[in-house]
């Protein structure tokens, strides 16, 4: 199984009041609440944390791309990954979003990935997720009613700019270029390994089945939740006649381990609340502009079982403004305990879900750097080693990087500080 | 009411029946004659045609007509009525194959010619006003006079459009009408149809609204106003959330023929619902 550490890097500083005095922490998020100063010190420990959990041994590290977003500091996922590429030796780089829509021309995310996958010497992941309103069709403007079509045509002009050997001419619906000719090229051949970060929609199931990616499920509401989803996926998976192989599926946990469950229970608190309490405090109006889900969704939505449990996660969305720890943990939303408890329980859900890639969140709302530190390295020490095993006897990751040996790599000068 | 009841009654059997059903004391809506048109690469579209007289052709508003409502009623007393689904409206698809003003103006041009509506009066609501406006512009003869109930088009920072798309579902009624009553009734699944896909077309419709206005803002008619040379009221509900009613005089400075701006006291952005008959009759009187 893959181990991987996941940062949304929150902004830390969010007031205790700030679910009953402000409508939003996305898209309409007051400014004023943003310190530069603070920022710098966030961005410099949550820098720091993604690189330490590299040092300490998780196979991957993950960064995503939100807008406008209190909760996430990342508008650009490939700037901290071009610094995390010179910072970090043998970890894949995780960048679960480029959302491809937002970008003209969308071969700007086949050039910078390719940077990265060359600075890096091969480890990058690509992840091409739609996102979400509140970033794409709020926050950047998009047409909800043609993002996914720009999606797609996007997504087929990086692949092609990525594998075709000579310059051809792009003449899409939404795009026209004369000359698409990607320089960098990336190292992966014949291109980084592809993850599709989505929602619970069959389309995006099959579309990841048909081009063989990784289908990753990211969820804030932890496995009770997602359980309903990851059947889903796989029941798919069946009904094409896709082998099971556990590697085609990310999830993402929120994980909190202390030397006993009752010093978890203190430790995390605070921030598990403040996450679910406060960086989770998102406008209604912005969560589903019309045209975003596909009528087949809609259709599904209202009917299916599957999406019963989609609709309690977001009313438990809702209720969830405020809520006590103990009902973060008693609903799954975060794992917590001594490090043989969380290592009995992610066994269970990476094995009730089916899960190979299973992404960590071990820092969540205002945690601060030094409980960061702390959770990482119980993880990695105790927690790790009686994971690692699991689904390597039978099954082949065959969505993982393959960066060049370590023998060819360029060396990287130490740490210049002028 | 009563004479505007009789009127229509006269050339179908299925309207005969419906006056005939019709309570004396309230004002019972008709089921209207219903045709099918073909629009290029769009498909097929739903073309409600109602009363006698000279034509006059209605776009719809933000949800389209999901039923036939008492505002065509009262203009159907007097005129022809022809009402044709815009694509992804109720009673038509094809929204989706549309990406830019250039293709929803040619397919609003291809359903008003199909429709037998080109070169009559034209009157539209909201974002059905919108695309009157633009045909308007850009095709002159295909218009007589034109009727523009609370356009979007152009953008005032100072003033900003609403973002109609952006609405919590409990404000949404309020929002479009000064009496959430006239929307929830107009939008409530009649007995018979299906709940999900009532539901399904609702939503596509906020969509198809969507694909042509998302993000609001101007979409460059304030540059193609002059061209509108058809007579044009413009008629704005005093109580508009959404476009303010300060829009009108916009639309007017900009327009560059005869141009005679209406305000209905009370009335909300779905106005042709908030007051049927004030605006029909405003309508009616200036199309003569």
């Amino acid at each position: 199984m893959k181990l991987l550490w996941f940062h949304l890097m929150p902004y830390t500083r969010l007031p205790e009041d700030f679910a009953e005095r402000h409508p939003s922490v996305w898209v309409d998020i007051d400014s004023r609440l943003f310190d530069p100063t603070l920022a710098h010190g966030m961005y410099n420990e949550f820098m720091d944390e993604l690189e330490h959990a590299a040092e300490v041994g998780f196979d991957g590290i993950c960064v995503n791309e939100h807008h406008q977003n209190g909760y996430g500091l990342m508008p650009s996922p490939n700037l901290i990954a071009a610094s995390l590429a010179r910072r970090t030796r043998d970890a894949a780089l995780v960048v679960m979003g480029n959302s491809l829509a937002l970008y003209n021309p969308p071969v700007r995310v086949a050039e910078e990935m390719a940077m990265l996958d060359c600075i890096s010497g091969g480890r990058l992941v690509a992840g091409f997720p739609v996102g979400t309103p509140m970033d794409t069709c709020f926050a950047y403007g998009q047409n909800p009613s043609q993002l996914r079509q720009r999606y797609h045509e996007a997504h087929d002009l990086i692949v092609k700019a990525w594998t075709e050997p000579s310059p051809f001419a792009w003449n899409g619906r939404f795009n026209k270029l004369r000359y698409v000719n990607v320089w960098p090229r990336p190292l992966q051949k014949p291109h980084p390994p592809i993850w599709i970060p989505g929602g619970g929609s069959v389309e995006t199931w099959r579309w990841c089945a048909e081009r063989d990616y990784v289908y990753s499920y990211l969820s804030y509401f932890g496995y009770k939740l997602g359980k309903a989803t990851m059947d889903g996926f796989w029941q798919e998976m069946e009904r094409l006649g896709k082998e099971p192989n556990p590697y085609r599926a990310g999830f993402l946990q929120f994980v909190g381990v202390a030397e006993s469950r009752a010093e978890a229970m203190e430790l995390y608190r605070e921030p598990a609340e403040y996450f679910y309490g406060r960086c989770l405090h998102v406008d209604a109006r912005y969560a589903a502009p019309p045209g975003y889900s596909s009528e087949a969704t809609l259709r599904a939505r209202v009917q299916s079982q599957v999406v019963q449990a989609a609709q309690l996660v977001s009313n438990e969305r809702q209720a969830s403004t405020g809520r006590r720890f103990e009902d973060i943990v008693e609903q799954g939303y975060v794992i917590i305990g001594s490090p043989d408890e969380v290592a009995d329980q992610l066994r269970q859900v990476a094995t009730d879900l089916r899960v190979g890639q299973l992404m960590l969140l071990l820092q969540f709302g205002n945690m601060d750097r030094q409980l960061t530190l702390h959770n990482t390295e119980l993880f990695a020490k105790r927690v790790m080693p009686q994971l690692r095993g699991l689904w390597d006897d039978r099954w082949e990751n065959h969505w993982w990087p393959r960066p060049l040996p370590a023998s060819e790599r360029a060396p990287v000068r130490e740490r210049a500080r002028a | 009411m009563a004479a505007s009841a009789a009127r229509v009654g006269t050339r179908s059997g299925a309207r005969a029946r419906a006056r005939v059903s019709a309570a004396p004391t309230e004002r019972k809506v008709r089921v209207p004659d219903e045709r099918k048109v073909r629009v290029p690469r769009c498909g097929e579209a739903r073309v409600w045609e109602q009363g006698t007289g000279a034509p006059l052709c209605y776009l719809g508003g933000l949800r389209g007509l999901p039923r036939w409502p008492a505002f065509l009623d009262r203009l159907a007393a007097r005129r022809r009525v022809i009402a044709p689904s815009l694509p992804g409206f109720p009673g038509a698809r094809g929204h989706e194959e549309l990406d830019d003003l250039a293709d929803w103006v040619i397919a609003t041009l291809d359903l008003l010619e199909a429709s037998g509506a080109a070169g009559a009066d034209l009157v539209g609501a909201s974002v059905g006003a919108t695309l009157a406006a633009e045909v308007a512009a850009f095709s002159r003869e295909s218009v007589r006079r034109l009727a523009l109930i609370a356009p979007f088009g152009l953008f005032d920072e100072r003033e900003p459009v609403a973002d109609a798309f952006a609405l919590r579902k409990g404000e949404v009624a309020g929002m479009l009408c000064a009496d959430p009553a006239k929307y929830e009734a107009f939008l409530a699944r009649p007995d018979g149809e299906d709940e999900i896909e009532w539901q399904v077309t609702q939503v596509r419709a906020e969509e198809a609204a969507a694909r042509l206005l998302w993000p609001t803002g101007d979409r460059g008619l304030g540059k193609r106003l002059h061209r509108i040379a058809a007579p044009t009221l413009l008629v704005w509900g005093s109580q508009d959330r959404v476009v303010p009613a300060s829009y009108a005089k916009r639309f007017a400075s900009g327009l560059g023929g005869l141009v005679q701006i209406r305000s209905v006291e009370g009335a909300g952005h779905m106005a042709e619902l908030d007051a049927p008959d004030a605006i029909a009759d405003a309508v009616l009187e200036f199309l003569r």
